[in-house]
């Protein structure tokens, strides 16, 4: 027995130099790692397979109603399938639908533009401001508890949420928040649209800040770990120099990690246009109007598309699920551009442990 | 601060009121603590609407709640929650089982094996894949799924759906959990003559373990949650989930309960209470898995120093 060469490797056999191995090319392939790779490889590619998948059937089912529905689909506000008693299917250009179909997916797009943005602009001060206060003042032990409360807030299913906005939190708006607003604004042209019958609490108000309430969890949790990342040395500098702690996290903080809370503020928009549950139930789904004041009833995309599949399903032409498959691609097409818009504009920002990014 | 006061201040030297000199004047306090104010104000109304939706539920919710809400059989309205749990469990365990073998495999190409050009294209599919919206996974996969391919409302199609939701997420975490992993160990592992899969097995993969776990509780928590993709590929039923049936057969979970059986939709009482009763149950999962991300993390912490 060879007192120099050990009697067993790592795999269990006898080492000898791997290259001399008389075993099989499999098994040679395996222990290089070869396996792993391949496998990886043809694990990586099954989702994108998958992605194509889907971009391919969307604009499959979406391109006769593309044809029909044409440019005001965009411009029109008004959502008939054409399913009353005198329905009659009719042929025009190739595409089959039923002759009172008319479809303009104005008040869809105008409604999830404004929810959003009502979204962003209440959500993120909130969320910087929270994440400043969390990182710069709190004591390590309440900071790790508040995380709890955000990890909670945005692990919690949007339809609680939405059971929540609609059942309490619409109704506290309308009946103690809107008719303090809605009383006191003149009647002036712009500020008109604060002035409105704040009804049950279902509409564009009440949605949107549902919708701050789900993106302030991202935004907040990303910017207090980017806020917690600036090195010591430029805030002590700012501090020598005779700044008090307000003006150091205004002036170096804040913009030392511009870029990436640019990048929250996207992952968070990404979020609230995709939002489903939550806001179809609590903006009232009124198809065909688009909101004439902030409390009024309206719509999303998402909301349409999924109060709507089980009357689209009532047109025998199958016209309707295809205009729905529309809706859908003008929603992917609108969040995609955001995030491309926000891939040029700033690197990656680092993950956080929430369950973020996903709309329902 | 005027110049005649500066002048004033530099000419006799003594502290100001809170012991510091020169004497910082009052205006800079009072808007150093106008702006914390505010930024505590901030704070506030973070955490104000989660402990109001919380209490809003579990007050709701624990007047009526039995726990034999949990075994009961649904009957249409009438009865328990046994299938609705059932099928939620079964759906996110299926989901991301299928799921999460592929992101752990494609999280390994992705920071071990791929090349640069291979990262970029794979990366930048994967965040389109993040970036659609649920309802619209849901909308393709009732159109591919359940009409074209005919499997109709069932376990399968859902569970399709479902594992590509959670794709993105384990993905991205075992890559980063891998990224992390210190170079040392590989290379010290190539020093050492180590072959690369017995490297990556019992050495690289161990340490990426705890952000990989993370991951995995990530999109559980996800996969529970979610209604539109499950509304137009599980659509609800009566019947617990089961393997035989994957196809053909609708498969019910807790999401639906929580807005079709509530006052919203549904007149009956009793399908209200069940309502606000699947609420509590999936806010209990949820706590249940932030809690056990939170330990996986201080185990890991804690083995790591």
């Amino acid at each position: 027995m060879a007192a120099t060469a050990p009697a067993a490797g790592p795999d269990g056999e006898a080492a000898t130099p791997l290259s001399g191995r008389a075993g099989s090319a499999w098994r040679r392939a395996v222990r290089r790692g070869d396996f792993f790779r391949w496998t990886g490889r043809a694990g990586a590619y099954i989702p994108l397979l998958a992605l194509i998948l889907i971009l391919i059937a969307l604009l499959f089912e979406a391109i006769p109603a593309i044809k029909y529905n044409g440019l005001h689909f965009f411009y029109k506000s008004v959502w008939d399938e054409g399913t009353g008693y005198n329905a009659v299917i009719v042929h025009t250009g190739g595409v089959e639908h039923l002759s009172g179909a008319n479809y303009g997916a104005l008040p869809e797009i105008v409604g999830t533009l404004a929810t959003s943005a009502i979204a962003l602009i209440v959500g993120v001060p909130i969320s910087i401001g929270a994440a400043l206060f969390i990182v710069e003042r709190l004591p390590r032990r309440l900071a790790n508890g508040v995380g709890i409360f955000m990890e909670l807030l945005a692990g919690i299913p949007s339809v609680i949420i939405g059971l929540w906005g609609a059942l309490t939190f619409g109704p506290f708006i309308a009946d103690h928040i809107t008719p303090v607003i809605a009383r006191n604004m003149p009647d002036v042209p712009v500020l008109r649209f604060f002035r409105g019958n704040p009804g049950n609490g279902e509409g564009l108000l009440t949605s949107g800040l549902i919708l701050a309430i789900m993106i302030i969890p991202i935004v907040a949790a990303t910017t207090r770990d980017l806020i917690r990342q600036v090195p010591i040395l430029p805030r002590e500098g700012a501090i020598a120099l005779g700044m008090s702690d307000a003006q150091t996290a205004r002036k170096v903080t804040l913009p030392w990690v511009s870029s990436g809370i640019i990048g929250a503020v996207v992952l968070g928009l990404g979020r609230a246009l995709g939002e489903t549950m939550a806001v179809a139930m609590t903006c009232g789904v009124a198809l065909g109007a688009v909101p004439s004041n902030l409390y009024a009833t309206m719509t999303t995309i998402s909301a349409t598309i999924v109060t709507n599949l089980d009357t689209a399903l009532l047109d025998g032409t199958g016209f309707a699920v295809r205009t729905i498959a529309e809706l859908a691609l003008v929603l992917m097409v609108i969040t995609l551009s955001v995030n491309v818009a926000a891939r040029f504009l700033v690197r990656r920002v680092s993950g956080t442990a929430l369950p973020v990014g996903r709309g329902v | 601060m005027s110049g005649a006061q500066a002048q004033q201040n530099l000419a006799e030297p003594r502290p100001g009121e809170d012991g510091y000199w020169p004497p910082v004047p009052r205006r800079r306090k009072v808007s150093n603590m106008a702006f914390w104010a505010v930024c505590l104000v901030a704070m506030a109304l973070v955490i104000i609407p989660t402990l109001w939706l919380v209490i809003g539920i579990i007050a709701r919710a624990a007047p009526h709640f039995q726990f034999s809400v949990l075994w009961t059989k649904t009957d249409n309205e009438q009865g328990g929650l046994l299938q609705s749990v059932l099928g939620t469990i079964v759906i996110t365990f299926i989901a991301i089982v299928i799921g999460g073998v592929i992101s752990i495999l494609t999280g390994l190409y992705l920071s071990e094996f791929s090349n640069r050009r291979d990262r970029g294209f794979l990366r930048g599919g994967y965040e389109v894949l993040a970036g659609i919206p649920s309802i619209v996974l849901g909308y393709v996969g009732y159109i591919v799924l359940v009409v074209d391919l005919h499997l109709g409302f069932g376990l399968l199609p859902a569970v399709l759906v479902m594992s590509i939701l959670t794709i993105p997420y384990i993905t991205k975490a075992t890559e980063t959990a891998l990224a992390q992993v210190p170079t040392g160990y590989r290379e010290g592992a190539e020093a050492l003559g180590i072959p690369t899969s017995w490297a990556m097995r019992k050495i690289i993969f161990k340490s990426a373990v705890p952000g990989i776990i993370t991951g995995f509780l990530v999109a559980i928590a996800i996969a529970i949650g979610e209604t539109a993709p499950l509304l137009y590929t599980a659509n609800f039923s009566d019947q617990a989930p089961s393997l035989q049936h994957a196809t053909h057969q609708a498969v019910p979970y807790l999401t639906y309960v929580v807005y079709y059986f509530s006052s919203l939709i549904s007149t009956s009482t009793h399908a209200n209470y069940l309502a606000y009763d699947s609420a509590l149950i999936l806010l209990v999962f949820v706590l249940i898995l932030i809690l056990l991300g939170r330990t996986v993390a201080s185990i890991a912490r804690r083995n790591s120093e």
